[in-house]
């Protein structure tokens, strides 16, 4: 969402001036239903887990317990951060610290980057272990187990996809940064890469209980 | 919101008012609140709540991702009508899984 | 009786007559670039009607072949067999509901008047309004590429489980154009709420809106909030097709009932997508050729968000013999029937509109009529099909599919048609032959009816859906209908004729050849690249004829000529 609505300019000053004027808050609030889509495309998988785990109880318990709370953990502690990261870049561009700003954002590519390993690790460690979709090992265990796993490929993956995205945004604010485009006095587009980083912060927020903590 | 947001409209100035930044300790503390709940949850993951653990669970999610919603997405200082926007959809997830439970549950 | 509230040229002529308007080229760009890189919403509002037009084209073509199929019971001396005739109707849904109904009225008329009728320059992000086009047509012929690359999909628009995951047809690809498809509704539907809350002139307060785009705010959210969740839906069949990872597979354990609910769970809302932008423009044809402002104004504004509201409540009765349980059947069977309040408050003040008001029956008022009757049948249906025990009868039935063909074609389309008549002349400044456009009317009214009501009958005495044979005894209403969908078709070529000959050779219409009272109607007849010459101040509500006020004292109006 890097346009930014522009309102016609007579509108505020009655045509009496060429005041260009950018609407924060309109571009916002496109983000923020952007976001809602989003969190209604997580939503229908939230519900096809809810359902299955109400019918296969058991399944999902025994598949829970395969998953690895300690990556889980770590994952969830590395997304919060990058989050923590993010915000303190737009302070710091509010402040007109531009290179503070390209610290911070930087570190929060280098978080998701971060994130995207551990989780190419846990899903290496299953796959060695013959856990994958359609695989023979795993067509040998419970319907439960079957779909749980099928879920959990699913949505992680879904949700790895949408860090990476995330991270190719934010490689783009990055440039902006350095090249001025985004500064002290316009930083709209920084906040609405941000509000996008934070909404896939907290999906993750509900996956880690769900796939990760059942002991 | 009718008012307030029509007011908005004939003024036009919304978008000029520039928000305070807020403080990065704010943010640090927001921060750790979030890290210590992360801690919480895995280690009372442990326990045997019986129905209770994924309620609990859930419910500290819940509260991780309000604060993420109102700190770092700044919902708690933004215009109110973000905060219908967000209920708009919130309700909406209710229902649906409502209704959707009102054929699953009963299944036999 | 000033038929003009607002003197010709009105608030957007310039006084040296210097303003462009939007059909002439002032940007960088020349000849078709100039359309196709054009950020503005009217020419965006006109890609969409010319693609979206070609689809229906097609659509309407392949419902033709479906109704020559049923020319013998067969199965000997049939056109197609029966794999061919299985593509043909889930092309034909695909085609006429995720490319034609879906963005209809909201992409074209909605694209083009919305941010004039609320006195915008634009749309809130003009880009995005442009990408949104270029992922419908990317959409489409993703859709399209399915006919030429291993087998058309078989499944029906529907595209339900176990079938659509396990057929050797290529439904992957054209749930991924779907998917797409999508992704150009949520776009629209985001610019569409964003332009409402932010872009409305000084003195257009919610209340002062005209309700064709309250109608459009409900389905922006409907678009929104309900669009993903297909979204969700179909990238989990392409990931079952490509993974097998067992989701909505019952042999490892998935559910096709689940299918069902996330499917009706955005489709039914999606049926809302397609009515309620058509109920928008109603609500403007009735004002405006009543000349009288809407009775219940509020109340009808609130009908569509409780309409858009309501319709996520009851996707369930589409799912009544599929397996859900009897609570479920009973609640959203319940629930079905709230819908008819909303739709009740706004037909009766549609109605209470038109009692003492000074009609003129002109060819957008008379679609308005057609679609009262039309759509009340299909509403009677619908009643039928929404208690559960009749429902149980009559599902999966011809009757089923001419319901729906007179909700949405009767209903939706037909004022779709009447949209054209009331604005064409507003978009290209020309009127069409109102002669002609009113027997192009009757000629479709008789083959429409000709065409579907045949099929009530026929599902009611039990002919199946999606059937290419037939037992002899249902012959004489198959050939009725049959020879009613040629009627139609006369009708159809007859009045898309008489409209583009009018864009082209019609007689100039000025700025108001309605009476008309909302902000369009005060800007010149193709109106300005810019909209407005000056930023309109809205005083008062959107259908507000001062000769109709009580103690009204005709003043001379300065008509300049």
């Amino acid at each position: 969402m890097s346009e930014i609505a522009e309102r016609p300019p007579e509108a505020l000053s009655h045509g009496a001036a060429e005041h260009k004027h950018k609407d924060v808050l309109g571009a916002k609030m496109g983000m923020w239903i952007f976001l809602l889509t989003e969190l209604l495309l997580f939503a229908g998988l939230f519900l096809v887990y809810a359902v299955y785990r109400y019918q296969h109880t058991a399944g999902f318990h025994r598949g829970g317990m395969e998953t690895h709370t300690m990556f889980g953990t770590v994952n969830t502690m590395i997304l919060l951060t990058s989050s923590l990261t993010m915000v303190l870049a737009i302070g710091a561009i509010q402040r007109g610290k531009k290179w503070l700003s390209v610290t911070f954002l930087s570190s929060t590519i280098g978080f998701g980057l971060a994130f995207l390993i551990v989780k190419g690790f846990e899903w290496s460690i299953e796959i060695r272990k013959g856990i994958y979709p359609g695989s023979p090992s795993l067509l040998k265990k419970s319907n439960g187990e079957i779909l749980f796993f099928g879920l959990y490929y699913t949505m992680t993956g879904l949700h790895a996809l949408h860090v990476f995205a995330g991270m190719i945004i934010l490689t783009f604010m990055l440039v902006f940064i350095l090249r001025n485009k985004i500064t002290k006095d316009d930083y709209v587009k920084l906040e609405n890469a941000g509000l996008y980083w934070h909404l896939v912060d907290i999906i993750w927020i509900f996956l880690f209980p769900l796939f990760y903590l059942i002991n | 919101m009718e008012s307030t947001e029509s007011n908005i409209i004939v003024e036009g100035h919304s978008g000029e008012d520039k928000q305070e930044p807020i403080s990065y300790g704010l943010y640090v503390v927001v921060w750790l609140g979030l890290i210590a709940l992360t801690s919480l949850t895995a280690v009372v993951a442990g326990f045997n709540f019986a129905a209770f653990t994924l309620v609990i669970a859930l419910l500290i999610a819940l509260t991780k991702a309000s604060l993420v919603v109102n700190y770092f997405m700044h919902v708690k200082f933004e215009d109110k009508i973000f905060k219908v926007f967000l209920a708009i959809a919130g309700f909406t997830i209710c229902v649906i899984f409502l209704l959707t439970f009102s054929d699953v549950y009963f299944r036999r | 009786m000033a038929e003009i509230a607002i003197e010709p040229g009105g608030l957007g002529a310039s006084p040296n007559g210097a303003s462009h308007n939007y059909l002439e080229n002032t940007g960088k760009h020349k000849g078709i670039l100039a359309w196709i890189l054009s950020t503005d919403h009217k020419r965006i509002g006109i890609l969409y009607m010319i693609s979206i037009f070609t689809f229906f084209a097609v659509g309407v073509s392949l419902g033709f072949l479906m109704r020559l199929e049923m020319l013998v019971p067969g199965p000997q001396g049939k056109i197609f067999d029966a794999q061919q005739y299985n593509a043909l109707f889930t092309l034909h849904g695909v085609i006429m509901m995720f490319m034609f109904v879906i963005p209809g009225i909201p992409a074209t008329l909605g694209n083009f008047f919305l941010p004039i009728q609320i006195g915008a320059k634009d749309v809130a992000f003009p880009r995005i309004n442009l990408l949104s086009w270029y992922l419908y047509v990317t959409g489409a012929i993703i859709v399209l590429c399915s006919l030429f690359w291993r087998g058309l999909p078989d499944t029906g628009w529907t595209f339900y489980v176990p079938y659509s995951i396990r057929t050797a047809t290529n439904v992957t690809l054209a749930v991924f154009g779907v998917f797409v498809l999508g992704f150009s509704s949520i776009l629209t539907g985001l610019n569409f709420l964003t332009t409402i809350h932010r872009m409305r002139a000084p003195g257009m307060s919610w209340f002062r809106m005209p309700l064709f785009v309250w109608a459009l705010y409900a389905n922006g959210w409907i678009q929104v909030i309900a669009t993903p969740v297909l979204a969700i839906t179909l990238l989990l069949i392409a990931i079952e097709r490509v993974f097998h990872v067992g989701i909505f597979n019952p042999a490892l354990g998935g559910d096709p009932v689940l299918y069902q609910h996330l499917f009706w769970i955005y489709s039914h809302p999606a049926v809302y997508i397609m009515i309620l932008p058509p109920m928008g423009v109603v609500s403007e044809i009735v004002a405006t050729f009543s000349h009288r402002t809407i009775f219940g104004y509020k109340m009808v504004a609130m009908s569509s968000l409780a309409i858009a509201f309501i319709g996520y409540l009851v996707w369930g009765h589409h799912m009544f013999v599929a397996g859900e349980t009897q609570t479920a059947q009973f609640v959203f069977s319940l629930l079905t029937f709230l819908v008819a309040i909303p739709s009740g408050i706004k037909v009766f003040n549609w109605v209470a509109t038109m009692y003492k008001g000074s009609i003129d029956l002109q060819p957008p008022f008379l679609f308005l009529m057609a679609f009262i009757i039309l759509f009340s049948i299909g509403g009677l249906t619908g009643l039928i099909l929404g208690s559960l025990a009749t429902d149980v009868h009559l599902t999966g039935t011809y009757f089923v599919v001419g319901h729906f063909h007179y909700i949405i074609f009767g209903g939706g389309v037909f004022i779709f048609f009447g949209a054209l008549h009331y604005w064409l002349p507003k978009m290209f400044g020309r009127m069409y032959n109102k002669k002609v456009a009113n027997w192009a009317l009757g000629i479709l009214f008789v083959g429409f009816n000709m065409l579907y009501f045949p099929m009530l009958l026929l599902g009611y005495e039990g002919m199946p859906r999606r059937y290419f044979t037939y037992l002899p005894k249902y012959e004489l209403l198959q050939h009725i209908s049959m020879v009613g969908s040629w009627v139609l078709i006369t009708g159809l070529i007859i009045m898309f004729w008489n409209l583009i000959r009018g864009i082209f050779k019609g007689e100039k219409c000025g700025a108001n050849p309605w009476g008309g009272t909302t902000l369009e109607w005060s800007i010149p007849s193709i109106p300005p690249t810019e909209n407005f010459e000056h930023v309109p101040v809205v005083t008062h509500e959107p259908y507000y004829h001062p000769e109709a006020e009580p103690g009204f004292v005709a003043e001379p109006v300065p008509v300049a000529k």
